[in-house]
C-alpha cells in the first residue's frame, strides 16, 4: 500500500505549486504591499563616484508641502555601517563619498510626487576627488585611496599546490591567455523595494524583497545601533534575486526611515535606473593564464592571476575571489597551481554577489585556454576536456580530494554522444554565404555551500494545523528558483501527502528559523536536507500518537497515508484531523538542523581567506554551443545549446530545466550583449533599451540534458544546479566563434561590432600577407 | 478629473491626477497589484494590460487614456479556480519562475493568439519580443503558449 507514490513526490515533474498564484496575478510580491497611512521614502545619491562632500543645502525640500523628514548622516544611530562581512559602506554618506550612488540624503514623504520634487531640490557641493576606474590603476603606485587604508587592495592572495612554475617549464606545450570580463547587472524584473514600521512597542517590522532575511536583522541592526531580536523580517517571493538581494539594498535606509515615521509603515522602491547603480553588480575581471601540458595533453601545471573590480565596497568581494580562485583551473586534475587574485576597491559601482559568484570570470578564462592549448596540441577540444576531467577520489586545483559526486566526465561524454555534436563538421559546410558557423564546448563547475570557515546549515520547522494539514515555514527566502515549491514536493513525499495539505510559509523570522541565505547553490540542499529529517520525525510522531489512539502496541503495523494514518492489519484509519486536536500544539510542530558537509582538506598556507574556501560539493555541466557569425555585420546568432548537467538525483525534472534554461539564457546575455558601459565610475546604460538584456528572439531552444549522479549528503541524492549553468555560454560562445572564423576578441560582451572589427583586422591581415 | 472604464467587467469611476499613471491607478488605487512595474519606461512589459483586447504597456500610459475604455488585467483573464487556458498552460508547462514577468507575458500572448490562434513558435516568440523575462529563458515560456494556442483550438495536447 506504501509503495504507491504519491501524487506529487519525488522525481515527478510536477507544476511548482507557486505557479497558479503568480499566473493569476494574485501573488504579493513586497512590491505589491501597500498599507493604509504609508509614506515613501528615497534618497538623493550622491551623482559624482569620488569627492568630499562641502554644503548639503535640505532648507528647500524641509519646507515643501507633503514632505514628513529629511534625514542625513547626523541622523543615524549605530555604526552606520552596513555589509555582510565586511561593514565598510555607510548607510549615508559622512564626509566623503566613494561611488556615484552613496545617499547622501535621506527623504520620507506623503507621496512619490512630493518624494520626487523633494529630492529634486536638495543640492548637495561635492568636492571632487580622483577617480580610481581600474584594479589596474588603484594598485599603482600613489594611487588615490578610496578608503582610509593602506592601500585599494582588499585582499591578495596566492594559493598553490605544487610547483606551478617549476612544472610549466618542463611542459611540452604551454598556451599564455589574457582576458577581461564586464560588468554584469542581476536585471531582476521587482527593482529592490521594501516597507517597514515601527510597532507601538519600538520594535521594527519589514516586508522586503530579500534573499538573507534573518541575516538582515544584523545587518540592520548594526548600522543602525538595534537590538536584531526587534527586528522582524518577512521575505514574500522574490521578483528575482540572482544575488543582488544578498545583503542590505534598501533595508538599512528603510529602516532609519521607518523609526522616524511615527508608526506609520513607509515604503522604499528603488526606480529601474537606481537599481542599476545603487545595488551590486557582477565583478568585472581581468585574467591572465599560463596553462601547461605534456604532449599526451595531460594538464600538468596551471599559473594564472584574477583581479576582480569590487567597486566602492566590500560587498562579498573576497568571498567573490576565493570562489573564483577554487575555480580558476576549471573540472580538470592539474598537479602543479599557482593562483593569484587581488580583489580591489575602486570608485566604479559596487559589485557583490551574483549567481556564478566570481566563477562564471574564470570559466571563461580557463575554458578558451583549453581551446588555445587543444589548438596547439593539434588535438579535439572535446577530447582534451575528457582526458583531463576530474574522477570521484581525484584531488583537485586547490587539493581536496573529490570525495563526493562527481559527474563532469558523464557530462562531456553527453556532448560527445549528442548527434548534433557529432554532425557539426557536415552542419558548418552547410552554412550560407553571408556566415561563418562554429561549435564549441566548454566544460564547467560550480561549488555548493558556504565552505569552510562557516556554517552552511538550515533549520527546517513543519507543523501539524489543527485541521490536520502540514504547514512548512520556510527558512530561505525564494527569489524564483522554486525552493518553496520543492520544500512541499519533499514534505509531500516524506509524509506521503497530496499537494493540498502541504502550504508553505515564506521566511518570516518571527515564525521561521535561521537558515541562511538563498545563495550558493544551497537553497533546497541544506534546508530540503533538514526538511526531510524534520517530516520523518513529524511522520514517526504522528503514527506514534495514533497508534495510542487506535490502541495498538506495534507501530510499524501503522502507516502514514494521505490524510490519515492506517492499522494495516485491520484497516482502521485515523484521519489527521482527529489526530491534530488530541495533541499539544508542541507536540505537533517538527524542527531539525541539517549542516553541509565542508572540506576538510588544507591547501599550502592554510586558508588564506578565513571564510568560504574551500568546498567539498560541486556540480557540474558540459556545455555546447552552435553560432552563426555574420560575415556582414558581425553579428552571433546562437542557434543551438546542449547543456548536459550534473546536478545529483533530480526532484522535479521541470524544475531543474527551468534552472538549466535561465542560468544559460542569463549566460548568454552575459556572452553577447549584456554591458552597463561603465564610464567615469558610472554607467552609461540606465534603461532597458541601453542595457541589452535578451529577449525571447535571441534565446535559442536550450536542450537540457540531466545526468544524475547520487549525491549521498544531499536530499534525495540531489546538488544545486541555479549557478552551474551561468558558467557555460560564454566560453562555449567564444570558442564558437573562434571556430567559426578563426578569432578570439580579448574581451566580452562578444557585440556584434568586435566580432566585426575582428573579423576586418584579421582579414586585412591576411590580405597585407 | 473624472475617468469611467469598464474594468474586467465592471464599471468603474475613478477621480484621478490629470498626470495620473494607468499602472499606479491600477496598483495602488484598485488593489490589482498583478500587474507588476519593472521599468517605469516601456521596455520590459512587466504592465502590460489589455485595452479593447490590445497589449498595452500601462506605464506608458496616463490613467485618463482608459476613458470609455475596455480593460482586462491579469486578475480579470482568470483566477486560481477558474484559470484562462493560458493560465493553466504557464503553470502546467513550467513557464512561471519569479513570476514577476508572467501576468504581462500573459496579457500579451493572449492579444497574440487573438489576432494569430495557430502561431508557430517563431510567431511567438515575436510575439513576446516585448516582455523581458530574466529567469526562464523563454523555453517553457514559448512552450506553454504553444500549447494554449492547440487548446484554445480545441486540439489535444
Amino acid at each position: 500500500m506504501l509503495l504507491k507514490q504519491p501524487p506529487s513526490g519525488i522525481g515527478v515533474s510536477a507544476p511548482r505549486t507557486d505557479a497558479m498564484a503568480k499566473a493569476t496575478g494574485t501573488e504579493k510580491y513586497a512590491s505589491d504591499h501597500y498599507m493604509e497611512n504609508m509614506l515613501w521614502a528615497g534618497v538623493k545619491r550622491a551623482g559624482v563616484p569620488h569627492g568630499r562632500i562641502g554644503s548639503v543645502d535640505v532648507s528647500a525640500a524641509n519646507g515643501l508641502d507633503g514632505v514628513f523628514a529629511v534625514l542625513t548622516a547626523k541622523d543615524v544611530p549605530g555604526t552606520n555601517r552596513q555589509g555582510i562581512t565586511h561593514k565598510d559602506q555607510p548607510v549615508i554618506a559622512e564626509d566623503k563619498v566613494r561611488c556615484v550612488a552613496d545617499p547622501v540624503v535621506l527623504v520620507i514623504a506623503e507621496t512619490r510626487e512630493a518624494l520626487a520634487e523633494a529630492l529634486s531640490l536638495i543640492s548637495v557641493d561635492i568636492e571632487p576627488l580622483p577617480l580610481v576606474l581600474s584594479p589596474q590603476q588603484a594598485m599603482a603606485q600613489g594611487a588615490p585611496l578610496v578608503h582610509d587604508r593602506e592601500s585599494n587592495v582588499l585582499k591578495h592572495v596566492v594559493v598553490r599546490k605544487g610547483d606551478a612554475e617549476a612544472a610549466l617549464a618542463q611542459c611540452d606545450v604551454v598556451v599564455d591567455f589574457e582576458y577581461a570580463t564586464p560588468v554584469q547587472d542581476h536585471a531582476f524584473l521587482e527593482t529592490q523595494n521594501g516597507l517597514a514600521w515601527q510597532e507601538s512597542d519600538g520594535a521594527l517590522t519589514m516586508v522586503v524583497s530579500t534573499q538573507a532575511p534573518f541575516r538582515d536583522r544584523f545587518e540592520i541592526g548594526h548600522a543602525l545601533g538595534l537590538n536584531p531580536g526587534r527586528i522582524r523580517v518577512q521575505a514574500p517571493y522574490m521578483g528575482g534575486g540572482f544575488g543582488g538581494k544578498d545583503g542590505a539594498t534598501v533595508q538599512c535606509l528603510l529602516a532609519l526611515a521607518a523609526l522616524h515615521s511615527h508608526g506609520r509603515p513607509v515604503k522604499m522602491w528603488w526606480s529601474r535606473e537606481e537599481s542599476f547603480i545603487g545595488g551590486t553588480t557582477r565583478h568585472a575581471a581581468t585574467m591572465r593564464y599560463r596553462l601547461g601540458a605534456n604532449r599526451d595533453g595531460a594538464l600538468q601545471a596551471l599559473t594564472c592571476r584574477v583581479d576582480y573590480d569590487t567597486g566602492a565596497y566590500a560587498h562579498l568581494g573576497v568571498e567573490v575571489m576565493a570562489l573564483g580562485l577554487e575555480h580558476a583551473t576549471g573540472p580538470y586534475r592539474v598537479a602543479h597551481t599557482r593562483l593569484e587574485g587581488n580583489c580591489v576597491y575602486t570608485n566604479n559601482v559596487t559589485a557583490g554577489a551574483m549567481r556564478a559568484f566570481g566563477v562564471c570570470q574564470v570559466a571563461a578564462g580557463i575554458e578558451q585556454a583549453m581551446d588555445l592549448l587543444a589548438d596547439k596540441l593539434g588535438m579535439d577540444p572535446l577530447e582534451l576536456r575528457q582526458k583531463n576531467a576530474l574522477h570521484r577520489g581525484d584531488v583537485n586545483a586547490v587539493g581536496v580530494t573529490m570525495t563526493h559526486s562527481t559527474g563532469i566526465a558523464a557530462c562531456l561524454d553527453t556532448v560527445a554522444g549528442d548527434a548534433a555534436w557529432q554532425g557539426r563538421r557536415q552542419w558548418k559546410q552547410k552554412a550560407g554565404p553571408d556566415v561563418f558557423r562554429g561549435v564549441g564546448v566548454a566544460a564547467v563547475f560550480n561549488a555548493m555551500g558556504y565552505g569552510r570557515g562557516l556554517s552552511d546549515a538550515a533549520v527546517a520547522k513543519v507543523r501539524l494545523s489543527e485541521t490536520g494539514d502540514f504547514i512548512i515555514y520556510s527558512g530561505v527566502a525564494d527569489m524564483g528558483q522554486g525552493n518553496a515549491a520543492a520544500y512541499a514536493q519533499i514534505a509531500c513525499e516524506v509524509l506521503c501527502q497530496e499537494n493540498a495539505s502541504v502550504r508553505v510559509v515564506q521566511p518570516d523570522t518571527a515564525q521561521g528559523n535561521p537558515s541562511g541565505s538563498s545563495s550558493a547553490g544551497r537553497t533546497t540542499y541544506t534546508y530540503g536536507k533538514a526538511l526531510v529529517h524534520a517530516c520523518r520525525e513529524m511522520a514517526r510522531r504522528l503514527i506514534s500518537r495514533a497508534a495510542m489512539a487506535l490502541m495498538v502496541d506495534d507501530e510499524r503495523e501503522m502507516a502514514l497515508l494521505p490524510g490519515r494514518i492506517r492499522h494495516l492489519p485491520t484497516g482502521r484509519e485515523m484521519p489527521l484531523s482527529a489526530v491534530a486536536p488530541i495533541l499539544h500544539p508542541d507536540d505537533r510542530t517538527c524542527i531539525h538542523q541539517f549542516q553541509m558537509p565542508v572540506a576538510l582538506d588544507t591547501v599550502e598556507g592554510g586558508n588564506p581567506f578565513g571564510i568560504g574556501f574551500p568546498h567539498l560539493l560541486f556540480s557540474f555541466a558540459a556545455h555546447a554551443a552552435w553560432v552563426e557569425v555574420s560575415r556582414i555585420t558581425g553579428h552571433v546568432r546562437v542557434v543551438d545549446y546542449l547543456a548536459a548537467t550534473d546536478g545529483g538525483r533530480v526532484l522535479n525534472p521541470q524544475n531543474f530545466d527551468q534552472q538549466v534554461h535561465g542560468a544559460v539564457a542569463q549566460g548568454l546575455g552575459y556572452a553577447l550583449f549584456e554591458d552597463p558601459m561603465p564610464e567615469n565610475g558610472m554607467f552609461r546604460a540606465h534603461d532597458f533599451s541601453t542595457y541589452i538584456l535578451p529577449t525571447a528572439m535571441d534565446v535559442p531552444p536550450i536542450r537540457s540534458v540531466a545526468l544524475e549522479t547520487d549525491e549521498s549528503s544531499g536530499p534525495f541524492g540531489m546538488k544545486g544546479i541555479g549557478e552551474v549553468g551561468m558558467n557555460g555560454p560564454l566560453p562555449a560562445v567564444a570558442n564558437a566563434i573562434a571556430d567559426a572564423c578563426g578569432i578570439r576578441i580579448p574581451s566580452a560582451p562578444l557585440t556584434a561590432e568586435k566580432v566585426l572589427l575582428a573579423m576586418v583586422g584579421t582579414q586585412s591581415l591576411q590580405a597585407r600577407k | 478629473m473624472i475617468v469611467e472604464f469598464s474594468l474586467n467587467g465592471q464599471a468603474v469611476r475613478e477621480d484621478v491626477a490629470p498626470d495620473m499613471r494607468a499602472v499606479d491607478l491600477l496598483r495602488e488605487r484598485l488593489g490589482l497589484s498583478g500587474t507588476k512595474e519593472g521599468c517605469g519606461s516601456g521596455e520590459c512589459g512587466a504592465c502590460t494590460i489589455l485595452v479593447d483586447g490590445h497589449s498595452r504597456l500601462s506605464c506608458l500610459m496616463l490613467a485618463a487614456q482608459l476613458e470609455g475604455r475596455n480593460v482586462i488585467t491579469i486578475e480579470g483573464l482568470g483566477t486560481e479556480k477558474a484559470p484562462h487556458t493560458l493560465q493553466e498552460a504557464f503553470t502546467t508547462h513550467g513557464a512561471v519562475q519569479c513570476g514577476y514577468c508572467t501576468p504581462g507575458m500573459i496579457l500579451s500572448a493572449a492579444d497574440l493568439l487573438a489576432a494569430k490562434p495557430a502561431p508557430t513558435r517563431d510567431d511567438i516568440r515575436k510575439g513576446i519580443a516585448g516582455n523581458i523575462c530574466r529567469c526562464t529563458g523563454y523555453v517553457n515560456i514559448v512552450e506553454a503558449i504553444y500549447q494554449a494556442s492547440r487548446s484554445l483550438r480545441g486540439e489535444k495536447p
